[in-house]
This record gives structure tokens, C-alpha cells and sequence, in this order.
């Protein structure tokens, strides 16, 4: 794992990237987040860490995931499009390659208990997966309304061992069973672990969740050369929520200016339309799970209950790194709406066999505003599979 | 004087702080409650400012939050209320809330419009100490507002005496490591707890918060420290109440709680 100590995109000694992050949390908290900032590194680079965190990377999510060329893609769009295949990892996307690395990290603090928050489900299949794995009690808060939603993901947590909690409070999305979780830590500070899914939450949560989530962009770089000869391609394109798979995809490539990194945010309904969560394009910087980032919020500093087709970025804020990004223009932001998300889903199903998480789709609905040149190369992550998605997805057959 | 220094040099002990949320049960109660607090002996009312996503807090509170939010209010709507307040309450007032709400509202401004009212103190439960220390101090202290500090019983004791030294008016010891609207009571992990405290010789007074809600529990806090606060259970008597016993009730409750 190689990291980016001296970037300017790095995080700071005080948990900031630029004006973003920090660490605003209860008092309740303290002392767990305490405990993490100061261990976080120590331990996840420890070489046994590092071997362990590895192999199971390897035998168990089944890694290196493939960079696929997307031939019929690629004609359509007159470039070069790869497609790098996180939905081909154990439990159907990213996430697990930070939940591999967190329980990990979870046994050598001594913690015998998990909790987590998830959207779309992926993260808590993930969560409860890896609490199997190592036999850790797993507690997973998700939105009621997610749960509706995301049926097959809640019967696979169940059948996995963990316990799905209703987060039946405010919007009763990933926010507030980001809230949720949050309690249940402040609740149960000593035995229990928070496993936080993207790279939101106190400091050292999305610096710690961007590194274990930079293999994606790690594999990207050497499986490039390998195919093209350049290690670095034109675009990196990933779908933003609170942005853990772009954060991996974008990782490696921070410091390369050459490499445009570009996000594709949930326009909901349209950008205007009062039903989005295009967080960039409608939010300002405030506060909301730990950090200071960017925010969609009423005039009084009220967080707005956003709207997305898909769960997994129907998310009002986005990690602090990616408000970074987009306040330093290193990344550019796209918003994308339900029904341009569908179209690309629908059409990457056809022409190359692979129905995509509707998140993901997100991303593949940037091509047509892109305009890449036919010498240019342009990297897709493909964060999730679809199959969690298809109920949606029929409703537009 | 900052109306919180006086109160503990006056009173060091049974100090009781009653929490409530702006616009809870309707919008404009604020006033009414803040009345009856005062004739019933309240010795501090904390009111709390009303927010989307109050981590710390439990179900109650949060409920609270919503219909408070669901009611219109809004920073906005609670300084016009509390303009001219002092003509009639003269106990201390504290604003309680999360930092979001506050810092778009503008920090400078806020503070100003705290002065203005005549409130006394802030707990702003998610603003980090050090951010606190370095960039809202001075403008805290501008405008004779005193900053509140929690501690739990995980917090080290190096912390603690670091909360002792930047803070002024008092301590808000939390019973136990828990969201607001606890039932467990004093237990003894608890008391062990407070006489560690007790034994730091802290400059500042603490009050004890967090599953504080009768006579018994308030009596028996008040031997650990200078007082307590009641936050859910208050909550619940606001939210049986109807317009024509609002007043009543509360003076009642707390009464009861005073003994």
C-alpha cells in the first residue's frame, strides 16, 4: 500500500483537507475517535497488517478485479473506455475493501462488536460479510425507507448473522442511519467498533476508508501499463455519494494533473428540481456526521433530505477530500439524473453484458457529456453490480 | 457579572438547569416556558436550539427537534422571541445546540444577537475544543458568553483539567457514556465516577447530566456536584401538556423535582 504523505491532496496533521474535515464530534466520542486517530497508521502498516489486509484481498474479495476494454462501449463513444471491475468483488462491489481493512483494525484495537450504517445495503453486506469472516457481532442501522428499497440486500445481511436495525427518524435514508450508528457508538463506546462505509465521518474516518479503498486506483495503475503502456490514463470517472469508490479510483492519481478526474453526482430529478442530491451544485460548507465538508442545507443550517433513484448516493454531503476537490477544481462534477443513470445502466447491459449498480451507472452516463478523443483513455469504476438494482431497473423495461 | 458566575458564587449547591427545545410543543412557548421555569425556582434554563440531525441526542429530544423544526422555528424566529425577555426572566440562559445551524447563521452575529437578548452561556456539544480555543474564544468572550464543556466517564483527566482551564461557569458531567434520555439512574460505576472528579479539584463548579428526571435522582446527583440537569423527562411533561396547562404543569414538575 503506498500512501501520499507529501500531496496536496492528502489530509493534514489535524484531519483537514484545505478548509474541510476535522473531527466535530460529541464529547461521547471523543475518546474512540481519539483512539483511532492516533492508532490508525501505526496499524495498518505494520507489515503483518499489511500481509493479512493482502491476502484476503486476494483469496477472499478476489482481487485484482479486472480493467476491462469496453469494445462495444468504446465504438459508441468513438474513445478508448475501461471499466474497472469492483463489481466483480466478493459481495457485489467496493465496499468490502474497506471493511476487510476496518475489522482488521477493529481486532487489534480489542473490539468485539461491529456497527454500521448503510444506503444501498452494500456496505452493510459488506460489513456483515467480514463480521462472519472473523466472527465479530454485527449490528447494521439502515434508512426504513432503504430498507423497502433494498430488500435482497436486507435478507443477505440477515442471512449473514447481522442485525438490521430500521433508522426510522428524519429522511430514514443513509443520513439517519448514519445517525443511527453514531448513537449506538456514543451508546456502546468501549466494546464496539464503527465501521463508517465511505469517507465521511471525524477525522481519521475518510482519510483511513480513501486508503483502503486506493487499491482500486493502485491495480488501475499497473493493469494500464500493462495494456496500454501508460499508466495513466486521460479521465478517471466514479459515481459520488459520500464518494468512498472514487476516492479509491482518484487516489493514486491525485498528484498526476494530467489525469482528470471527474465525479458523477446524483442529480435526482434535475439539479433545480428540488428532488437531487447533486451535493456541489447545491450545497454550501457545513457540518453533518463529524466533518466539515460540503452540504446541502436550508438557509438555516438544517441538512436537506435529498433525493436519488439510487440509495447509495442519496446522500446530502460528500467526504471532505472530494469538497476539497472540487473547491481546488482538481476534480470537475457531474450531476446526473435518475433517468440519464438508467439509460447508461440499460445501455452497458447491452452492449457489453454487464448490468451495472444503478450508482455505477451514474458514472457510465458521464460518456456522453465527455467527448473524449479517439487517442484518449478513459477509466470507469465500475463500483457495483446491479443485481440489488433490478426491481428498479424493470419498472424501465 | 455573567449571570452564571453569580449564580454559582450565590448558590454552590442544588443548582437544577432545565432543558427545553425552542418551539416545543408550539412555536411560541418559548416565553411561557421560560416564565414558568423562573416562578417554579429553576435556577437555569438551557433551550435548546433545534437541529436535523442531533447526534447526542435520543429519541425524545430528537422527536422534540423535528416538531420544533416542523413548527418553523429557527435561530431567526427564537432571538425575536427572546427580545425583550429580560424584562421578565432574570435567571441564566443558556442555548444549547449543534454547530451547524449556528455557523451559517454567522458566528460574529449570533454571539452578537446572544448579547443582545441576554443570553449567559452556549453548549455547543459538537465543536471541538481546540477549534474552540483558537477561533471562538475571543468572540465568545466579546460578547460575555460563557462556553460549556461535557465530559463523560471516558474522558482522561488530562483533558478534563485542559476543559477546566479554557472554560468558564461550568462543567456539564454526562452520568454515562449514552445519547440523552438514559433511565438507568446513579449507579455506583457512577459515583466512582464523580468522586474521581470531585477529587480534581476543578476551578469550575459541574453539574450532572444524562438520566436525571425526579426528586431522587436530582437529590441524589446534587450530592456529587453543584446540581444537575433534566433534558428528556422535562420533554415528556412538555409534550402531555396542552395549551391551558402548559403552565401549570411545568411549575408542578419542577417543584416536584426540587422537593
Amino acid at each position: 500500500m503506498t500512501t501520499l504523505e507529501q500531496s496536496l491532496y492528502s489530509v493534514d496533521k489535524k484531519g483537514y483537507y484545505g478548509k474541510f474535515g476535522g473531527a466535530y464530534i460529541p464529547e461521547m466520542l471523543y475518546p474512540n475517535v481519539e483512539e483511532l486517530q492516533i492508532n490508525y497508521l501505526d496499524i495498518i502498516y505494520q507489515p503483518e497488517f499489511q500481509a493479512e489486509y493482502h491476502a484476503l484481498l486476494k483469496d477472499y474479495v478476489g482481487r485484482p478485479t479486472p480493467l476491462f476494454y469496453a469494445n462495444r462501449l468504446s465504438e459508441k463513444y468513438q474513445t478508448n473506455v475501461y471499466l474497472k471491475r469492483e463489481d466483480l468483488c466478493h459481495t457485489g462491489a467496493h465496499k468490502v475493501n474497506n471493511t476487510i481493512g476496518q475489522i482488521l483494525l477493529a481486532k487489534k484495537l480489542g473490539k468485539q462488536k461491529i456497527v454500521a450504517e448503510t444506503g444501498a445495503g452494500q456496505h452493510g453486506v459488506a460489513t456483515a460479510t467480514v463480521c462472519a469472516l472473523m466472527g465479530l457481532d454485527c449490528i447494521v442501522y439502515m434508512g426504513e425507507i432503504d430498507i423497502k428499497r433494498q430488500a435482497p440486500n436486507v435478507a443477505r445481511m440477515k442471512m449473514l448473522g447481522a442485525e438490521v436495525r430500521p433508522a426510522t427518524s428524519g429522511s430514514k435514508t443513509l443520513k439517519d442511519a448514519t445517525n443511527e450508528a453514531m448513537r449506538h457508538w456514543i451508546n456502546n463506546p468501549v466494546d464496539t467498533h464503527y465501521i463508517i462505509g465511505s469517507v465521511v465521518g471525524p477525522h481519521p474516518y475518510p482519510d483511513m476508508v480513501a486508503r483502503f479503498q486506493a487499491i482500486i486506483s493502485e491495480e488501475i495503475r499497473w493493469q494500464l501499463l500493462e495494456k496500454t503502456g501508460n499508466e495513466n490514463p486521460d479521465y478517471v470517472i466514479a459515481c459520488v455519494g459520500g464518494g468512498s469508490n472514487a476516492a479509491g479510483a482518484f487516489y493514486h492519481y491525485l498528484d498526476e494533473p494530467s489525469v482528470q478526474l471527474i465525479a458523477a453526482e446524483a442529480g435526482g430529478h434535475g439539479v433545480n428540481s428540488g428532488m437531487s442530491a447533486a451535493t456541489t451544485f447545491l450545497g454550501k460548507t457545513g457540518v453533518l456526521h463529524g466533518s466539515k465538508s460540503i452540504l446541502m442545507q436550508t438557509e438555516d443550517g438544517q441538512v436537506i433530505e435529498p433525493h436519488s433513484i439510487s440509495a447509495g448516493l442519496d446522500y446530502p454531503g460528500i467526504g471532505p477530500m472530494h469538497a476539497h476537490l472540487w473547491d481546488s477544481g482538481r476534480a470537475k462534477f457531474f450531476a446526473i439524473t435518475d433517468e440519464e443513470s438508467l439509460t447508461a445502466g440499460f445501455e452497458l447491459s447491452k452492449l457489453e453484458g454487464i448490468i451495472p449498480a444503478i450508482e455505477s451507472a451514474h458514472a457510465l452516463a458521464v460518456l456522453p457529456y465527455l467527448k473524449a478523443s479517439a487517442n484518449e483513455t478513459v477509466v470507469i469504476n465500475l463500483s457495483g453490480r446491479g443485481d440489488k438494482d433490478l426491481d428498479t431497473y424493470m419498472k424501465y423495461l | 457579572m455573567n449571570r452564571i458566575t453569580k449564580l454559582f458564587q450565590e448558590k454552590p449547591n442544588n443548582v437544577l438547569n432545565i432543558y427545553f427545545t425552542a418551539g416545543f410543543p408550539n412555536l411560541n412557548d418559548t416565553t411561557t416556558v421560560l416564565e414558568a421555569l423562573q416562578e417554579s425556582g429553576a435556577d437555569i434554563a438551557e433551550i435548546g436550539m433545534p437541529y436535523s440531525d442531533p447526534v447526542a441526542d435520543g429519541e425524545t429530544i430528537q422527536q422534540s427537534n423535528q416538531v420544533a423544526l416542523d413548527n418553523g422555528m429557527s435561530l431567526k424566529v427564537l432571538f425575536q422571541q427572546l427580545q425583550g425577555i429580560r424584562a421578565k426572566v432574570s435567571i441564566p440562559i443558556i442555548l444549547m445546540g449543534y454547530i451547524n445551524p449556528v455557523v451559517q447563521f454567522g458566528i460574529e452575529n449570533f454571539c452578537k444577537k446572544c448579547q443582545e437578548v441576554g443570553v449567559d452561556g452556549l453548549i455547543l456539544p459538537d465543536l471541538p475544543m481546540d477549534e474552540y480555543y483558537e477561533e471562538y474564544k475571543p468572540i465568545f468572550e466579546q460578547y460575555g458568553l460563557l462556553n460549556i464543556f461535557l465530559i463523560t466517564p471516558q474522558t482522561t483527566e488530562a483533558r478534563i483539567r485542559r476543559i477546566d482551564e479554557i472554560s468558564d461557569g461550568f462543567i456539564y458531567m454526562v452520568s454515562s457514556a449514552s445519547v440523552t434520555g438514559g433511565t438507568s439512574g446513579i449507579t455506583d460505576t457512577m459515583e466512582t465516577y464523580f468522586n474521581r472528579v470531585n477529587a480534581m479539584n476543578l476551578r469550575n463548579p459541574r453539574l450532572i447530566g444524562f438520566g436525571i428526571k425526579d426528586n431522587v435522582t436530582f437529590t441524589k446527583a446534587s450530592q456529587y456536584a453543584a446540581g444537575a440537569i433534566i433534558g428528556s423527562q422535562f420533554i415528556r411533561v412538555l409534550q402531555d401538556s396542552t395549551e391551558t396547562t402548559l403552565h401549570n404543569n411545568i411549575v408542578e414538575y419542577v417543584k416536584s423535582v426540587k422537593g
